[in-house]
């Protein structure tokens, strides 16, 4: 398989009320075509503003990632055009309908008018969005709704690479679950390469075919969820994932989490 | 650039254009509540026209003062909505927690300002037209020297520099989300202030004078007041349009240069996200 995305030691570091906030401190990445990748780690990690760079929407200050072979800082359009985002928010002009709003998103796009109410329709009926709703306000959405539609607007525009920037943080059980069978429906049905980001040790072990571990802005350990698991034998009974995140970082994700917000 | 990605752009353009309409649909209550402030501040300084008379105690042609301060008050209302809109672009994507799916999109910068430009200038002059036709029932207005064609062309002109300012001022939001949009409406209160919207720049201070110079409001009120006012021609008044012609050569297109270094500024010092 070719490679979708290589980062080249990629740094980041921001200002923030004159400190300096070191995101990303040498990140390697190699994403193979058509899998799903998770990186997993707590919030603050720096798998948001690893995940800006690849959106071509941060300059990184040293390193480089290439998507199907294109710099994202130099072929920054090229990159846009093979790309699409869904992130933590659904982001959408709330006061404008689902329509409304991803007819914006394909005209961005170049996709023709009737070609856009197509997939619109078509997708929206894939991914169990109620078509009589479409014309409402985004505001009257529940989150997981606007999850869905958010889906839709990333599938829209058939991205060669989609990047998942914790999808499901914040959605209701249900909700989660739906998103999380949306994702591994699109793996089965569309060969399109996933980056997701995570917090959920469940879901990158569910979802993920290769999955690296993001702490203080380090890649910490990388490798099939099976293969990370078996490297425990010996240390735990029945190992799981809560359990390769504790050996690799020698803390639980609930204390990295108040570690990398003590930190920052 | 080649047939389709030319086709791309225009529909990129078109969903800008049609997603700004959308909003004005959408939010049609506040339009209505600022087009009643817009319409009670015009009719306001056209009675001030009209009163001046009885402060002075000095006749007056009031006739020509009315129309003065309603042609300052129209025209401002005109260049400061097409100022807002293009200023406001991001800010408002800010708001709405949609930039970075904008900026994400494989659509030039340029197509992205121009086309909210291109919105702006329509509304505006379907905005402008409205309230000059409401405030005419207020006033029995004597256009009977006015030269609308000239009028027409001076509104043109001074929409190119003002698009030009409006894309300048759109970057204070982009690299300053705290501050950004105060300062973009400081900048425009002392435009008001300085371009003689409701007086002549002569009685001004001259070092505000010389301020004044360097804002096309001078011009483009200047203008438009000889050309309804005295008839003017387009000619008659090169004066105030080459100025015009001038500011908006260098404003609009060293506005989109701009805005794009300090994108890719905020790109580097990761401003450029949902609210800062």
């Amino acid at each position: 398989m070719a490679d979708a995305l290589l980062a080249n030691n990629i740094v980041k570091t921001f200002k923030k009320n004159r400190k300096e906030v070191r995101a990303l401190k040498g990140v390697n990445l190699r994403i193979k075509e058509g899998e799903i990748y998770g990186l997993l780690g707590p919030n603050g990690s720096g798998k948001s503003t690893f995940i800006r760079i690849a959106s071509t929407l941060l300059i990184p200050d040293r390193g480089s990632i290439s998507i199907f072979g294109f710099d994202s800082v130099g072929d920054s359009v090229a990159i846009q055009r093979m790309i699409n985002r869904v992130s933590v928010e659904a982001s959408f002009f709330r006061k404008l309908s689902a329509v409304e709003n991803l007819s914006f998103s394909a005209g961005l796009y170049g996709i023709p008018r009737r070609e856009a109410l197509k997939k619109i329709n078509c997708l929206s009926e894939k991914f169990g969005l109620d078509l009589k709703r479409l014309k409402d306000p985004l505001e009257d959405f529940s989150r997981g709704m606007q999850q869905k539609v958010a889906i839709v607007r990333a599938f829209m525009t058939d991205p060669k690479m989609l990047l998942l920037d914790e999808p499901t943080t914040g959605l209701d059980p249900r909700a989660k679950r739906d998103v999380q069978n949306l994702i591994r429906d699109v793996k089965q049905t569309m060969n399109t390469t996933m980056l997701l980001t995570t917090h959920d040790m469940d879901e990158a072990e569910k979802l993920c075919d290769y999955v690296a571990i993001i702490h203080l802005g380090r890649i910490v350990a990388s490798g099939r969820p099976a293969e990370l698991k078996k490297q425990l034998l010996g240390k735990v009974d029945n190992p799981s994932f809560e359990d390769v995140f504790l050996e690799f970082t020698g803390m639980s994700i609930e204390e990295a989490e108040y570690q990398e917000v003590e930190s920052e | 650039m080649s047939g389709k990605a030319l086709a791309q752009e225009l529909r990129a353009s078109w969903a800008f254009i049609e997603r700004n309409f959308n909003f004005t649909k959408r939010y049609w209550k506040w339009e209505v509540v600022f087009f009643v402030y817009t319409i009670a501040n015009s009719v306001t300084m056209g009675f001030i026209g009209k009163g001046v008379e009885s402060f002075s105690g000095i006749e007056l042609n009031t006739s020509f003062l009315i129309l003065y301060m309603l042609l300052g008050s129209i025209l401002w209302g005109y260049l400061s909505i097409l100022f807002e809109i293009v200023a406001e672009t991001v800010a408002w994507e800010r708001w709405e927690e949609t930039i970075e799916y904008t900026f994400m999109a494989p659509v030039r910068r340029a197509t992205h300002l121009l086309s909210t430009c291109g919105y702006a200038i329509l509304y505006g002059i379907l905005r402008s037209g409205l309230i000059l036709l409401v405030v005419s029932v207020f006033f029995d207005l004597d256009l009977s020297s006015a030269n609308l064609l000239s009028a027409a062309g001076i509104l043109a002109v001074s929409s190119f520099s003002f698009v030009g300012l409006g894309i300048v001022a759109a970057v204070l939001p982009l690299i300053s989300p705290e501050k950004g949009v105060q300062v973009v409406h400081i900048f425009q209160a002392l435009l008001l202030m300085f371009s003689g919207v409701y007086y002549e720049i002569d009685v001004l201070p001259v070092w505000m004078q010389q301020v004044g110079k360097l804002s096309p409001a001078t011009y483009a009120l200047r203008g438009m007041r000889a050309s309804i006012l005295e008839g003017k021609t387009m000619l008659e008044m090169s004066n105030d349009v080459w100025p015009l012609i001038f500011l908006g050569a260098l404003l609009l297109p060293s506005g989109l240069l701009f805005f794009r270094r300090m994108e890719s500024w905020a790109k580097r010092k990761g401003v450029l996200k949902r609210s800062g």
